[in-house]
């Protein structure tokens, strides 16, 4: 049977040292799309957090059930709920931000981070340690697409939540926003930094040749 | 010609890695060699050939406001596109298990090589985004869905091959420690995604 986990390291370890962004590989694609904007970046961070802490709880209560063989057809439509309901309940509660998210709600379908945590956690584990397993994993998540967004917004509009932060002062003085900051390329460059750093204050996490 | 433009826009301007960064976990994974990418990315060209089309037909037929009005006019304001997400990860799921069985008859080492990474084309985002970019452009023939499936799978290829030939060569560099492996990789796809942007302001 599964071995005995720790609830806080459950929650602790993929904020950092096991983030499922900047460790495991997961989920790249929505962490740099949505990330122009702080608030998109927020709204999404919690999708992703309900979706794979409930997934995981789902499939990790009906784990003994799941015939091998059709496993990922199973986990996919469990996913694929959920990710419907998120994605009617922001429609109806949240449109301008779901409008944003455009089609990347519906690709938390295929986030990584979902399916790898249902293969890797909630297909051996106890519902509870699955579902708090699912919420550390999308703090971790949230936490790397909070960062990226807080450096893209800051640079690239001189605002934060839409509030002007850069005082018009400096704008006067020549001070121009830099737009590099808000096409797709920089997110994949900020990322690459944000690693960087994060390796450099941890080097056992850094990669053997 | 309406083809052919978007053919060029889904490869180039449009490509699903350097513009929309869909596909990036395989992307990134797989690329540390050319021959493995190359099979990667015809498998992933093959399935978006045919989801997009299958999609857009589900799509047009069955999910849309009115669509099912060619069965009775009475559904005509029955609206069932709260389902695509569902139907449509369910269509990619069977066509991957498709490939994958004829993948492991036909080519047992590409097989082997390709390891996890081909069970996992479902959950590539590169696919379902694929289906999900063709219900928001609104096409209005399957033909036009085929070309965008054919031309956004090439496009992935393409990046990842080009990616996978540069990491090749880059293991002969002197990489700064905490930044090998993942943070250089994340850098060199930035940077070629701003060489990529030189295409955007083509017009055809």
């Amino acid at each position: 049977m599964a071995k005995k986990h720790k609830w806080q390291d459950l929650i602790k370890d993929p904020l950092n040292e096991n983030n499922p962004i900047t460790v495991q590989v997961l989920g790249i694609c929505s962490a740099l799309a949505i990330t122009v904007k702080l608030m998109p970046a927020i709204v999404m961070a919690l999708s992703v957090m309900v979706v794979v802490a409930f997934s995981n709880l789902i499939v990790s209560l009906i784990r003994n059930y799941i015939p091998n063989r059709i496993r990922i057809i199973v986990q996919l439509l469990v996913v694929a709920t959920l990710v419907i309901l998120v994605d009617q309940i922001l429609k109806a509660f949240a449109y301008d931000v779901s409008k944003q998210l455009s089609v990347f709600v519906g690709l938390i379908i295929t986030n990584c981070i979902v399916m790898g945590r249902l293969e890797a956690f909630a297909l051996g584990n106890k519902p509870l340690d699955s579902f708090l397993d699912g919420i550390g994993n999308g703090a971790g998540y949230g936490l790397i697409l909070i960062i990226v967004a807080f450096f893209r917004e800051l640079f690239g509009s001189g605002t934060l939540f839409d509030y002007q932060i850069i005082p018009q002062s400096f704008y006067d003085l020549g001070y121009v926003n830099n737009a590099m900051m808000l096409l797709p390329a920089m997110a994949l460059i900020t990322l690459g930094i944000v690693i960087w750093v994060q390796r450099s204050l941890y080097p056992q996490l850094t990669e053997k040749e | 010609m309406e083809l052919w433009n978007i053919f060029i826009r889904s490869i180039f301007i449009e490509n699903m890695v350097f513009a929309f960064f869909l596909g990036m976990c395989s992307y990134l994974a797989v690329s540390k060699k050319v021959k493995t990418s190359v099979g990667l990315g015809a498998a992933v060209v093959f399935v978006l050939t045919i989801t997009v089309p299958v999609n857009f037909l589900i799509d047009k037929y069955l999910l849309q406001p009115g669509a099912l009005k060619w069965l009775d006019p009475s559904f005509a304001d029955v609206d069932l596109s709260f389902l695509s997400f569902i139907m449509f990860i369910a269509v990619i799921a069977a066509m991957v298990q498709l490939v994958e069985m004829f993948v492991e008859r036909f080519a047992p080492a590409l097989y082997a090589s390709l390891g996890i990474f081909l069970p996992l084309i479902a959950v590539n985002c590169a696919i379902l985004g694929g289906s999900l970019f063709m219900q928001q452009k609104e096409f209005t023939q399957v033909s036009e869905a085929l070309v965008y499936g054919l031309g956004s799978g090439i496009g992935w290829m393409l990046a990842i091959i080009l990616l996978a030939a540069i990491r090749e060569k880059i293991t002969y560099s002197n990489v700064p420690a905490p930044l090998r492996g993942l943070g250089i990789t994340f850098i060199i796809t930035g940077l070629m995604a701003i060489a990529f942007m030189a295409f955007m302001g083509i017009k055809i």
